[in-house]
Parts: C-alpha cells; structure tokens; sequence
C-alpha cells in the first residue's frame, strides 16, 4: 500500500519563542516558509525529520508537513499549514506581522 | 472576596521556584521535551500553533480590581496587550515567550494567582455561577464549597494521575448558570424538609461522548460534601479506563458500568471516608466561610437609574439585556460583554481590563466574575450607579448590549491558535454577529445561545448551544456542522445534528435561514428559539437549511 511520495516540508515550533519554524536545505531553521527546503524524496524526508528531532534544545514537536513548489518557494497545501505560516486571522499578529524573517 | 493565607502564598512562590528552575533545565537541554512537557502542562503551560499559551485558573470566576489589573499588566509586559477568557473560567495568554513564563507566574503569584491544575489528569480549576454570591434566586453562595474543593483537591496526593482531566461545577442556585450537567460532577444547591444539601451529578461531559450526567445522589448534607466527592473520584481512579485515552473520562465510567453500580461503590467508599473524616474539613469550612467578606450593601434611592432609564434608549435598551436580579434591594447585576459585534469573544484589551478594575472599585465593592459564557459580571452595582457605570463603559467599547441575545457567541479558540483545532471558530463568530447587527434583528430574536467549537473537544460547548456549530476538515476544506435544540441549563440537553455541514462561506446564510423560520413559525416573541424548536421539531429548520427536501449526501 505504498502511495507515491508527495513534496514536503520539515517544520517545528522554536523552543524559546514557540513560533513556527521551517527546515532550510543548509540545515538552519527559518521562519519564512519560502526558504524552507521542499523535500521531494521520501528518505531524504525521514532523514530530515530524524535530524530535526535530534535538534531537542532548539525547536519542539518536528514534523513533515505536505508542501508544494510556489513562486517564491515551498507553499502550504493544507489550510492549517497556511495558518501556521501566516498567524490569526482575527489580529494581525504572528508572522504576518513580522518582517524579521531570518 | 476571598483573602488567601500566608500557607498559600508560600505555597505559590516554591511553584513558581520549581518551575523556573525546569525551565532552565529545559533550554540548557537537561530536560528532554518529553519530560518538560508535563511539567509545563501542570504550570498551564500550552505549546499552540503559533505560540505558547499560559492558561491562568480564575477560581470559581471570582477576582477582584487589584487581580484584574494585573492580569492587564501581564498581558501588556509579556503578552500582545490582550487576553482571552474562557468559558472554564480561565484566561488565556495567547504569546508568552518560555523564558517571561516564570516572571509572569511570579507576577501572578504577587496577586495570589496561578495556572496550576489547569491542564493535566487532576481535578481543574472548579467552575461556579457567575452570579454567586448575587444572584435573586441563590439559596446559598457556593464560592466558599468550591473554595473548599479547591483547597482539598489542589496537591490531592491521591488524585494526581487520575486517568484523565476531572472538571467540577457548582451552583447555589436552582436555576443552573454553571452548566452543571456538561461536568464531570456537577453541585447544585436545593433544600430539603428545611436544611441545604446539594443534588450531585455525575458522568457530565462535551466532547467526543456528548452526555448529560445523571443524579447520583438527589440530596447530600452540605456537611458531607467532602468525603464524598471523595469517594466519587476514588472510585473513579480505580475504576476509570486507562487503557483508551478516549474512553477515560468519568462519563464513560458512568456509562459503562451503570448509574447504579456506581452509586453502590460510591456509597460503599463514602461510608468508610465519613467515619474517617475528624471534621477537621468542617472546621476549614467555617473558617473559609469567615474569609469570604461579604460587601456591605447601602440603602439608597434609585431614582438616577429611573431617569436615565426613561430618558435614554441607549442605557433602556442596555438595562433590558444586560441587568439581573440582585439579592440586595436597590441592586443590580451588571454583565459586562466581551462581544462586541465583530470582536473576538472572550478578548479582553489591557486597557479595558484596566477600566473594569477602576469600575469594580468605583461602583461594584471591588468584585468581578468571569463568566463561562466569556463576559465580566461586576456581580453588585447598586442602581443609583448604573448610568455612570454604562457611560464609562461605552468610553472604553464595553457597552454592548447583547447579553444572552444571538451575538453573545460562545467560541473556542479554534485554528487560529488552538493545536488540536480541525476549523477556527472566530471567524465564524464575528462573521454571525456582524451579520446581525447588520440585520438589526437581535432584539427581535430575544433568548439565544449559539456556541462554536473548532473541534470535537467541544471547548465552546456547541452541544448545549441553542444552536451549536461545529468546525471541521472534510477532505480539506473547513466544514461547519450545526446542531440544534442543545440546553445548558437546568433543563439540560445535546443538540441534534440538521444533517450534512457548511462550507464557511455559506455558514453565516445557513443560520440566518434557520433564524428566520423561527421568526415565521414562532407563536409570538414570548415564544424562544429553543421553546418553538421543542415546539416544532427539527422539520421546519431542516427545511431552511436544505430547501424543499432537497437533501445533500452527508458532507
Ligand atoms: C487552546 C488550547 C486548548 C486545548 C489544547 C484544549 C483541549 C481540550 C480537550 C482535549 C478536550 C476534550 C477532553 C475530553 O473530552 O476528554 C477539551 C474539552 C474542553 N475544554 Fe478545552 N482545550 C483548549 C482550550 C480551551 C478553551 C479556550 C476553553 C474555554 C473557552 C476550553 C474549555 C473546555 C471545555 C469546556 C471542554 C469540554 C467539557 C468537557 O471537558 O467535557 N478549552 N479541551
Ligand atoms: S474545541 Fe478543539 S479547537 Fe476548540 S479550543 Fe478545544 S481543542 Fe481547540
């Protein structure tokens, strides 16, 4: 029952602030989905997520979250995801209130 | 108010110690998340979608000025300036840093407040009627029985690892504010040949397994009270599952083995506990019943509140709605709403908690409630006050007039911070009473409880709302169901499903269709939504929702 591998991305909440965070391809953590690595391999995939969870002092609760190719970089696919890379829709806070992506 | 002891202040500040000192151990990497993450929860601390979040116990609802204010100093130091109350009587601090959450404890425990068992298998923050203590039709107030449950069972060493969360609610009225029925115990006052007992309920619950809870026992002496709470949750933790987190809650313990079977193990335990208990717990009783200050209540004309009653439609209009019967002549319960038509429920600004505080002090002998319905009740205003206290409210936006009406939403946090959401709830909310509003018809409607949860944990009561709307994903895409004929009341009941969901786009017009077949079909404005549902069923609002049986297949 194997189903083909759909492109992902590898994201946590940040230890400290609690905020969401994307795996980049250097191995560094973001916070602009866009820089994230689209991760199109199935063991790369687990390899990543392995790596992320060894990362217990930085970043909380790594998973795979499905992604696709957008202009700019990875794009959400599922609403929650688009949620998590732009904060609540009732206040402008989170993240579509921060410049500072680094 | 109740003043708290220097045991509970020593208390609170070795918390706060212990939890500073895991969360250095956190960040230092000591501590894996696995280990820290139960002791966060068992300081209130979540890990949301976009943040942290501090849940703080508001026990039994009750603060006062000097707590209000620091919760708006709290929210402006370590927060984004607002905080959000919740219907267990909580509020909640939706962007704390890990590092501030100790300062913020710290800050708490200056007011002798905390965020302990807000979170974990313990026995929660006990929830009380908002009108405690005020209210026309109360026997007794229940405050100082749930500050005795709070006492008891905060560090209970036998009920630390329940098998799952264990909420209690108790009124001292007959007519049931505190939805005692949707509890996993439920206290309600009623007197018997003379002397006051409570009615205990038992096996309450939202959720996934919506019930009702039954009687376990119809009158209990007030005296008993303790030892046998006692027995309910020792039976409970030997009898309760532990082998399905879904099965685990008291109600399904209650469904599972019987009313019956249950009450003769409780009585059974009971028996044995009475005897053990010295009455030391009565002693405690008699002296948290000292602490407890009661307001001196005035004498005095009410003949402002008359002028302004007649002379200003705006301050008539929001007397008719957000006013109730004190037990004190010449008083008044103010609720304050924390709905204002598009605003998120709940919310609360630093600056409007500020102004609650400096009324409180001004006009309500230092009192606020929280309500679980997520408004501030200033629980004794005496008349005389009343237009002063609406002029400053309308200043700080605080004077909307649609208590109990349809925009007075219930709404869960849902996925616009909630983890476990599968739909937000806020939007929807702000999109229903903007609706109305525009619509000019809440004051036609009268009575209505529209409550929305984001997910089947039912943290927006959805089940007993009137009407109850209930967030999903279906392949996707947010999907709204809604249930109608719910009551958290003393007359209790779970709402019934109308049939296949509502994309959100088309939410808000499936609920003006069903509120204008009761606007068709009612007898007349003394007949409420809910009392023309049970009149005429779920036909006609099926009807309006999904036209000329043209029924969808289920969404
Ligand atoms: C935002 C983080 C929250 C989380 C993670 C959370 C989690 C849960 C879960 C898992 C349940 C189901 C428990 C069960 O049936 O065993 C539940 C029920 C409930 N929660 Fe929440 N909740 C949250 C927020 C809230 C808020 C904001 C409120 C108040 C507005 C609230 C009040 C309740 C109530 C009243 C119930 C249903 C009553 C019952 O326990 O049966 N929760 N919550
Ligand atoms: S009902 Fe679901 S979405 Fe709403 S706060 Fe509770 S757990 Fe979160």
């Amino acid at each position: 029952m194997s189903r083909p591998f759909t492109p992902k991305v590898l994201t946590a909440n940040d230890l400290l602030r609690g905020d969401v965070v994307w795996l980049t391809e250097a191995g560094d953590w973001t916070r602009d989905m866009a820089r994230a690595e689209l991760i199109e391999d199935e063991a790369h995939a687990q390899i990543r997520l392995i790596e992320a969870e060894a990362q217990n002092d930085r970043v909380v609760g790594a998973y795979l979250a499905e992604a696709r190719a957008g202009a700019r970089g990875p794009e959400p696919v599922h609403f929650r995801e688009a949620f998590r890379s732009r904060g609540p829709s009732n206040y402008f806070h989170g993240k579509q209130a921060e410049s500072d992506h680094v | 108010m109740y003043d708290y002891t220097d045991f509970d202040d020593a208390f609170l500040r070795a918390r706060v110690a212990q939890f500073r000192a895991q969360v250095e151990r956190r960040i230092s990497g000591a501590l894996t998340e696995e280990e820290f993450r139960p002791l966060r929860l068992m300081n209130g601390l979540y890990l949301q979608l976009h943040a942290y979040m501090l849940r703080v116990a508001i026990p039994y609802g009750s603060l006062d000025g000097a707590k209000m204010r620091q919760l708006a100093d709290i929210a402006e130091r370590w927060d984004k300036g607002y905080g959000h109350f919740t219907t267990r009587q909580n509020i909640q601090f939706n962007w704390p840093e890990l590092r501030d959450v100790p300062d913020m404890l710290a800050a708490l425990a200056d007011v002798s407040m905390h965020a302990i068992q807000t979170s974990g298998n313990t026995i929660r923050n006990v929830t009380a009627d908002h009108f405690a203590g005020a209210a026309a039709d109360e026997i007794e107030d229940p405050r100082p029985y749930a500050e005795l449950i709070r006492q008891w069972s905060t560090d209970h060493p036998e009920f630390q690892f329940l098998p799952r969360k264990f909420k209690i609610a108790i009124t001292g009225s007959p007519n049931d504010r505190a939805v005692t029925r949707a509890h996993d115990i439920g206290l309600r006052m009623v007197r018997k040949d003379g002397a006051t007992g409570f009615e205990v309920i038992v096996g309450g619950g939202l959720g996934r397994t919506p019930l009702i809870g039954p009687v376990l026992r119809d009158f209990l002496p007030v005296a008993d009270l303790l030892p046998y709470l006692e027995a309910i949750v020792a039976t409970y933790n030997l009898l309760g599952r532990r082998d399905n987190k879904y099965k685990a809650r008291i109600k399904i313990t209650v469904q599972e083995n019987g009313i019956d079977t249950v009450r003769a193990l409780v009585e059974q335990d009971f028996a044995a506990r009475r005897a053990a208990f010295s009455g030391a717990d009565q002693v405690l009783l008699a002296e948290i019943r000292a602490r407890f200050r009661r307001p001196e209540f005035v004498t005095a004309p009410t003949d402002a509140f008359e002028a302004a009653y007649q002379a200003d439609p705006v301050f008539r209009s929001w007397a008719d709605t957000n006013l109730a019967a004190h037990a004190a002549p010449g008083y008044a319960i103010a609720t304050v709403s924390l709905k204002a038509h598009g605003a998120t429920p709940g919310d609360a600004t630093a600056r409007q908690m500020r102004v609650l505080a400096d009324l409180a002090e001004a006009f309500g002998h230092d009192e606020l409630r929280v309500s679980h319905e997520q408004n501030i009740v200033l629980p004794h205003v005496h008349k005389s006050h009343l237009p002063a206290l609406h002029a400053r409210l309308r200043e700080a936006g605080l004077a909307t007039a649609n208590i109990g009406l349809i925009s007075d939403i219930i709404a869960c946090p849902g996925m616009d911070y909630c983890a476990l959401a599968t739909a937000r709830s806020i939007p929807i909310a702000q999109q229903i009473a903007t609706r109305f509003e525009e619509l000019k018809l809440e004051h036609e409607i009268g009575p209505l409880k529209l409550k929305i949860s984001g997910c089947i944990n039912a943290c927006g009561h959805h089940h007993v709302g009137h009407i109850g709307i209930l967030g999903l994903d279906r392949a996707g895409v947010e999907n709204y169901q809604i249930t109608l004929g719910g009551d958290a009341t003393e007359t209790a009941e779970i709402g019934t499903r109308t049939g296949p969901g509502f994309p959100a786009d088309e939410i808000v017009p499936a609920v003006e269709r069903l509120i204008l077949a009761y606007l068709s079909s009612r007898e007349g404005p003394e007949e409420s939504f809910l009392m023309a549902y049970r009149r005429l069923g779920m036909a006609p609002f099926k009807e309006a929702l999904y036209g000329e049986g043209r029924q969808r297949d289920a969404a």
